[in-house]
């Protein structure tokens, strides 16, 4: 990327895996996890969830300020932000910390695209997140916007929501229009994103089992020189053992 | 501020070129007296005929009750720690502090972006992290430092509401108990503050000075600025309400 300069990231030097999924909604990445999950839970992996715009800290600030729409484009920005440390402090860090795996549906990547759509500074949002750190692997749903719209319309949720389909920027007073051109416009920041940051592009228009056999196998290699910690399987016994009661005869 | 500008990567969204006010803050470490000298100097400017506005750290509608949870137990890492002040900073710098700068009032901040810059920088270290995150923040038209020795400030907040776990630093425990850190991390703070000092160029009042004499230096500092702004046109004299002649 010639556009932005690219701020120094390494690899973390804990002993578990993060790996995250990204892309805009509707393009299938959070059914894609919750498949990973289950498998990589039947293999034996131990395996931490943690979701974007989740923390206790200010799950309620985000949703009372978009009630009221006092949401501005850098206030929205920094509030993600609030909630991505507080979440990498207490979710992403212990796990990995403990050798598990942690899954993350959405990372920084969705606020290099969608805070920047709604018109912060791209540098500035990189500057925001450089205390993150660098997942073992990222995986990019690319989905075309009209499959996405699609998808929504004809699923459980039936419309839209006011900020996922941009309403604040009164892009158009149609709710499905608008969403098309909010949600292009994040798919163009996210095929430069794809790019500085060497996410794993996805064939989202794919059947769900097509892709879930894709990510699987990628995630299997990668994995092949994890190894992980045992944690309480293997002490399990020894603790039992240690604080059984002495039988009496 | 007819040179308004941001410290780093603004809000490309808005042009502070259009600010027609003055952005005057009032940074000093706790209770060395900000918001009584704020109050005064509302007096004095509004009494000129200034339209005034005053703001203060953590007074965001979006943040205020968040920070208070927070503050309960709730924050233990630096980073949250920063950017929930700098998302009130910013709800009120876009909601309150730019349209008075347009509407060409006087805004007076109680603290400003340098209170989170110490204390960032106390917590971790590092400067440049906050510094970045605060970019979008406007670089004031004056910054009047009350600065204060730790001694005389012992004392001061011992004698008025005591010394609480936050403005102790307790939350990285710089001494054996809420006394020693409290000197500890207020040490620290006014170190930071001596170094912005210089580098952006404050206004210091030595705020151990009687509140008169520190409210007379401070209307001294910004009256220079009021000047090239705004000037009272003289009433006609015979609009003058005549003093009543004492008998």
């Amino acid at each position: 990327m010639s556009e932005h300069p690219t701020y120094p990231r390494h690899a973390h030097p804990y002993p578990g895996k993060l790996i995250i999924v990204e892309g805009i909604d509707g393009s299938g990445k959070s059914t894609q996890l919750i498949l990973l999950h289950k498998w990589l839970e039947s293999k034996g992996y131990r395996v931490f969830f943690t979701e974007w715009n989740s923390s206790e800290l200010v799950k309620d600030t985000t949703k009372r300020g978009k009630k009221n729409k006092s949401l501005t484009p850098t206030t929205f920005s920094l509030l993600h932000a609030t909630d991505f440390a507080s979440r990498l402090y207490h979710e992403i860090l212990p796990p990995l910390k403990a050798g598990m795996i942690v899954l993350a549906d959405r990372y920084m990547y969705t606020a290099f695209a969608r805070d920047v759509v709604r018109g912060v500074s791209p540098e500035w949002v990189r500057k925001l997140y450089s205390f993150a750190i660098t997942p073992d692997m990222a995986f990019y749903f690319k989905v075309p916007i009209e499959v996405a719209i699609s998808r929504l319309l004809g699923g459980t949720r039936g419309q839209f929501k006011h900020y996922e389909a941009g309403m604040d920027m009164n892009l158009s007073p149609d709710v499905t229009q608008s969403f098309r051109i909010f949600q292009s416009s994040i798919l163009a920041q996210y095929e430069k994103i794809v790019e500085e940051f060497q996410l794993i592009t996805m064939d989202a228009t794919k059947d769900i089992e097509a892709q879930q056999n894709d990510m699987r196998r990628l995630v299997g290699e990668a994995l092949k020189d994890y190894k992980p910690r045992r944690g309480t399987h293997g002490r399990r016994t020894v603790f039992w053992r240690r604080f059984d009661v002495p039988k009496s005869e | 501020m007819v040179d308004a500008r941001y410290f780093g990567d603004g809000l490309t969204y808005l042009n502070p070129s259009d600010l027609k006010g003055k952005l005057i803050a009032i940074e000093g470490t706790d209770g060395v007296g900000r918001s009584t000298h704020i109050e005064m100097l509302q007096e004095w400017l509004e009494v000129q005929g200034y339209g005034v506005l005053t703001t203060g750290w953590t007074r965001s509608n979006l943040m205020s009750k968040t920070i208070e949870m927070a503050k309960e137990g709730n924050i233990l890492d630096r980073w949250s720690f920063s950017l929930l002040y700098a998302t009130d900073f910013a709800d009120r710098l876009e909601h309150e502090v730019i349209p008075a700068l347009r509407s060409g009032f006087i805004v007076l901040a109680d603290r400003y972006i340098y209170t989170a810059l110490a204390r960032d920088f106390v917590r971790s270290g590092n400067r440049q992290w906050v510094r970045d995150v605060f970019g979008f923040a406007l670089v004031p038209d004056l910054v009047c430092y009350l600065r204060i020795d730790v001694e005389t400030l012992v004392l001061r907040v011992i004698e008025t509401n005591g010394m609480n776990f936050w403005e102790s630093g307790m939350d990285i425990r710089l001494g054996n108990d809420l006394y020693d850190s409290f000197k500890k991390y207020q040490s620290l703070l006014i170190e930071e503050f001596d170094k912005m000092a210089e580098e952006f160029h404050f206004e210091v009042v030595d705020a151990r000075k009687s509140p008169d004499e520190i409210q007379d230096e401070l209307r001294n500092k910004i009256q220079p600025l009021l000047t090239t702004h705004l000037r009272s046109p003289d009433l006609p004299s015979d609009h003058l309400i005549q003093p009543a002649p004492s008998s």
